[in-house]
């Protein structure tokens, strides 16, 4: 029963369900592919392993008693700002390095309840702030697909651990990006629900009107499996939907026929890579195959502003949320200077790295006296206008379809030095982050040998629309389950 | 007041925090009743501050601070939110507080104060509610001399609410005034202890001088680190003097934050402007805009206690003397007791409160201060009590014995009616007992009588004492002295 891991979710449940294999068995089969390909990796921060083989053998039991969830038993990678009780999590930063959470993330509960195994905590850019996790304190993860390049962030952990055979299944989190992105630079599937669709208690915050869990996967199904089981209302996130989750399988395997499909030109920018741009053509081309609309002369005009918009909106929430970590009550703490005030200081001068001290500062700015009105709030107002310009767009189409990222994964230290290059990364993405509208970057082909994406973007609370779509597109494209051809390193 | 002094008016405002007594803090589940506690047995991840926490907004206390705002006669704000305030220090457990910056619950309210028999109103600016923080205890090493602080995170995040007055404050006894009122009220209303020396109401004052005239406002400075009422009272009183002194001796006031000295009993420079925070407002993105329906806000507004000053006007209408109805009014169980008894006493209204008064004034704040105690310990219903009073008032027995009664009946909880019967204490109307007892006095006491003779008209009371003596206070006095008088002219 060799090479489990390189089963998708709903396989492996299949497999569990029928006997064929334990999840035990399984997670060693994903554990042993974790000591092959990690040291080339490094997926992960912390690796859970007694953990999950306990948890295997629960999972078992479950599964043995008939009491058995889509997730029961299955391996998954759970990002390293997703609090876990008594399990280390760091965020990527060295301010948490030796960070126990005496309590769980609410999406962590929920995996647990399934009876989901978790193998370990995914590496991430600090606090989530990148796009390609190299800003991380316990070094930048590599993308499976070719080691010498980014696997994208800030999930990157999450994203090359499903590439690369490490997990089943993961979960990571979407400020601006950060699933979609790097789900596309690895050739997976990535869901950044609806905010307000997922609780963010348990979620180490970087910007809180814009930070939403979601799960990355090897095909559709598997995303939908888990968003049915972290979604729904939460009484502890004040800014979950009391709405209860629709059935998203309802969704799966239907037809798209008659389905009005919005493609704005203001994403078709110079700065794309042509081989992109082929396979985006490529993709609408097999939606109309299916019987979609496709309507390509779709205009959202300050699509160019929501890049701005973010980069003030998400520091100056961060600069708020990162003031907890002053090395007084948990994490890291330099008690070298002589007093309190400095110790403070030289806690945040050492704990925090360049990306994290730059977003600080960005939004301390923004939010100063004589500036807020010129930064943040102007930018409030603009990010009106953007959910505006989706508001409008959605009484027109069913779905908007664009590319995921501009460019397909880059070589590791090729922008680290360079932060709006870096930024740019996501011009794709950031729109609909910041009109809290649900994304799924699905892939599309590849360019150079490498994954490209393409995103679907819904409506409010419409995950079951963008995940009909994709799914139909995965079954007629074929792109799905790509592992990468990862050698054991 | 100096003559220089009297050139000046003094300009105060207030800010008062006063810390709810709501079950749970205000965005956890945490008990927010830590009193005699152990420091950080009243924290769970969200108060502490930790990775990932996320507020929830506790519904009671939004109850409670409309129930304020409404006492207070401000306007409820039907959309409202909660903002970030930014500053570090150790005891503020995220780095910033939830607080609310500009949409605030309440606004545009008043209090009306009395000093020296000058009724005024005091504006209120805005009611606010915030996150308390946790408390820090600062201590010395005994070997090393080195000090150093401890966190008792168990008062952070209980809910706190900040009421902010206009400028309209004109004296430090008119200060004074306004913040026993307040006090008066928020006890009356139930939302708080509001005790200043346990630290649930605290007072900030800014306070500024301009000469008599002027329209313009003066440089206001900052009071902080009034722990009593007195405190602020002193606070002020020397920081207005300081004031006046810098102006008359040519200088400027410096906008500043001073801090008050018990010690010292002065005012001592803080932290001046440049030095002042930033805080940084924005609106917290982890809490929805609060919407508060007219439906809501009646739903409060139906829970609103009759307030001190309706009953102070109230009980001057029965006939009540300003410091009957002030003192029965002060506190809302003594009230309420004045009320029922008033109550169980029969008779029109006006001599039931006049009774009642009477008593609540007399024995029973005589058995108050004896044992130290408030009303609520006072172990007579006031079914009870007005049972002694009507057998008093009625004539069945007299003061005298009444009182002997009373306190038979708080020391053993028997009826007045049963200790009565039983100790045969009903009071001697009848002529033919009582003359026997007249006949007797006046035989046995003939320098008295010789006095009334010659005039002194005091020695029937002596001879009515003697009365009184022999039935152990149990005669009619009224009917003694009748028959007295008769028998001495006789």
């Amino acid at each position: 029963m060799s090479e489990l891991w390189r089963l998708t979710a709903h396989e492996a449940h299949e497999g569990l369900r029928r006997r064929e294999f334990t999840s035990v068995e399984l997670t060693q089969s994903v554990l042993e592919r974790v000591a092959e390909v990690e040291p080339t990796v490094n997926a992960y921060i912390t690796l859970t392993a007694d953990l999950a083989l306990e948890q295997a053998k629960e999972a078992d039991a479950k599964l043995a008693a008939g009491a058995a969830t889509p997730l029961t038993g299955i391996p998954v990678g759970v990002k390293d700002l997703i609090v876990t009780k008594g399990v280390r999590t760091t965020a990527g930063s060295k301010m948490l390095e030796n960070f126990i959470p005496p309590y769980d993330s609410h999406v962590y509960e929920n995996l647990r309840r399934a009876g989901a195994v978790m193998i370990g905590k995914c590496n991430m850019d600090e606090f989530a702030m990148g796009s390609s996790t190299e800003h991380s304190a316990y070094g930048p993860t590599r993308n499976p697909w070719n080691p010498a390049l980014v696997p994208g962030g800030s999930s990157g952990g999450s994203a090359a651990a499903v590439a690369a055979g490490e997990c089943l299944v993961s979960l990571g989190s979407d400020t601006g990006g950060s699933i979609r992105q790097p789900a596309a630079l690895c050739g997976q599937v990535g869901l950044d629900p609806t905010y307000g669709r997922v609780s963010r208690y348990g979620i180490i915050a970087f910007g809180s009107s814009l930070d939403q869990v979601g799960p990355i996967g090897r095909d559709v199904e598997d995303v939908a499996t888990m968003l049915d089981c972290i979604g729904g209302h939460d009484p502890r996130d004040s800014t979950t939907n009391p709405e209860p989750m629709p059935d998203l399988r309802h969704y799966l395997g239907r037809d798209i026929r008659g389905m009005r499909i919005g493609v704005p030109k203001e994403y078709f920018i110079s700065g794309m890579e042509p081989g992109v741009a082929a396979r985006i053509e490529e993709a609408l081309g097999v939606l109309e195959g299916l019987g979609a609309i496709v309507d390509r002369d779709v205009s959202l005009p300050s699509t160019g502003h929501a890049l701005a918009v973010y980069y003030i909106i998400a520091p100056s929430e961060a600069s708020a949320n990162l003031a907890r970590y002053d090395g007084v009550k948990y994490g890291f703490s330099d008690r070298s200077a002589p007093s309190m005030w400095e110790n403070m200081e030289q806690t945040r001068a050492k704990g925090f790295g360049n990306e994290v001290k730059r977003r600080i500062m960005l939004g301390t700015y923004a939010l100063s006296a004589g500036y807020y009105d010129a930064y943040y709030l102007k930018a409030q107002k603009v990010r009106t206008l953007i959910s505006r310009e989706f508001a409008e767009a959605f009484a027109r189409y069913d779905v908007l379809v664009t590319p995921t990222s501009p460019t397909v994964a880059f070589p590791i230290g090729a922008k680290v030095d360079d932060p709006f290059a870096m930024y740019l990364n996501d011009i794709y993405t950031l729109p609909a982050s910041v009109a809290g509208l649900p994304a799924i970057s699905v892939p599309c082909g590849f360019s150079e040998g490498l994954p490209v994406g393409m995103q679907i973007i819904g409506n409010f609370f419409d995950e079951g629309r963008i995940l009909q779509v994709a799914h139909a597109y995965e079954q007629a494209s074929g792109f799905k389950n790509q592992l990468a051809p990862l050698a054991a390193g | 007041m100096t003559a220089i002094a009297t050139e000046y008016e003094v300009v105060i405002g207030l800010e008062v925090h006063c810390q709810l007594k709501t079950a749970s803090k205000m965005f956890c589940g945490c008990s927010a009743d830590y009193s005699g506690a152990e420091p950080n047995t009243h924290v769970c991840p969200v108060c502490l501050g930790m990775p990932g926490v996320l507020p929830v907004i506790n519904e009671k206390a939004i109850e409670d601070i409309v129930l304020t705002g409404l006492a207070l006669n401000c306007s409820i704000a039907p959309f409202s939110k909660f903002d970030r305030k930014n500053y570090h220090y150790p005891d503020l457990m995220k780095g910033y507080q939830i607080s609310q910056y500009d949409l605030p619950i309440c606004r545009d309210g008043w209090l009306e104060v009395e000093v020296e028999g000058e009724r005024r109103r005091v504006g209120i600016t805005r009611v606010h509610m915030e996150e308390d923080t946790a408390r820090l205890l600062h201590r010395v090493d005994p070997v090393t001399g080195e000090p150093y602080s401890l966190i008792d995170v168990n008062r952070s995040g209980t809910p706190l609410m900040e009421i902010v007055s206009e400028p309209d404050i004109r004296s430090a006894a008119e200060a004074r005034e306004y913040l026993v009122r307040l006090r008066q009220v928020l006890r009356y209303i139930g939302v708080s202890n509001a005790n200043m020396e346990e630290g649930d109401f605290r007072c900030d004052a800014n306070i500024s001088v301009r000469r008599r005239g002027d329209t313009a406002f003066g440089t206001k400075v900052e009071i902080k680190n009034m722990n009593s009422f007195r405190a602020v009272h002193d606070a002020l009183v020397f920081e207005a003097k300081r004031q006046i002194g810098v102006l008359e001796a040519g200088g400027r006031i410096e906008q500043e934050t001073r801090g008050w000295s018990d010690e010292r009993q002065a005012t001592l420079s803080q932290r001046s402007k440049e030095h002042a925070h930033d805080y940084r407002y924005f609106p917290e993105p982890d809490l929805p805009p609060l919407r508060l329906s007219a439906a809501f806000v009646e739903r409060v507004r139906a829970r609103l206690p009759e307030l001190p000053a309706a009953k102070v006007e109230r009980y001057r209408a029965l006939g009540l003397s300003a410091y009957e109805a002030a003192t029965l009014a002060e506190e809302r169980p003594r009230a309420a007791y004045f009320e029922q008894l008033v109550a169980a006493l029969s008779g029109d209204e006006a001599r039931r409160a006049k009774l009642a008064a009477n008593w609540m004034l007399g024995e029973v704040a005589r058995w108050l201060n004896a044992n130290q105690a408030e009303i609520d310990r006072f172990p007579l219903e006031p079914a009870a009590l007005a049972g002694l009073i009507e057998q008093v008032a009625s004539g069945a027995v007299t003061a005298l014995v009444g009182k002997e009664v009373f306190d038979q009946m708080v020391a053993s909880g028997e009826s007045a009616q049963a200790i009565i019967e039983r100790q045969g204490l009903a009071q001697i109307s009848g002529q033919d007992e009582l003359a026997g007892l007249v006949r007797k006095a006046i035989a046995a006491n003939p320098k008295a009588v010789a006095d009334y003779h010659a005039g002194k008209e005091t020695a029937v009371k002596f001879l009515i004492g003697q009365v009184m003596r022999e039935t152990r206070g149990r005669a009619n006095a009224q009917v003694v002295q009748e028959l007295l008088e008769r028998e001495l002219k006789k």
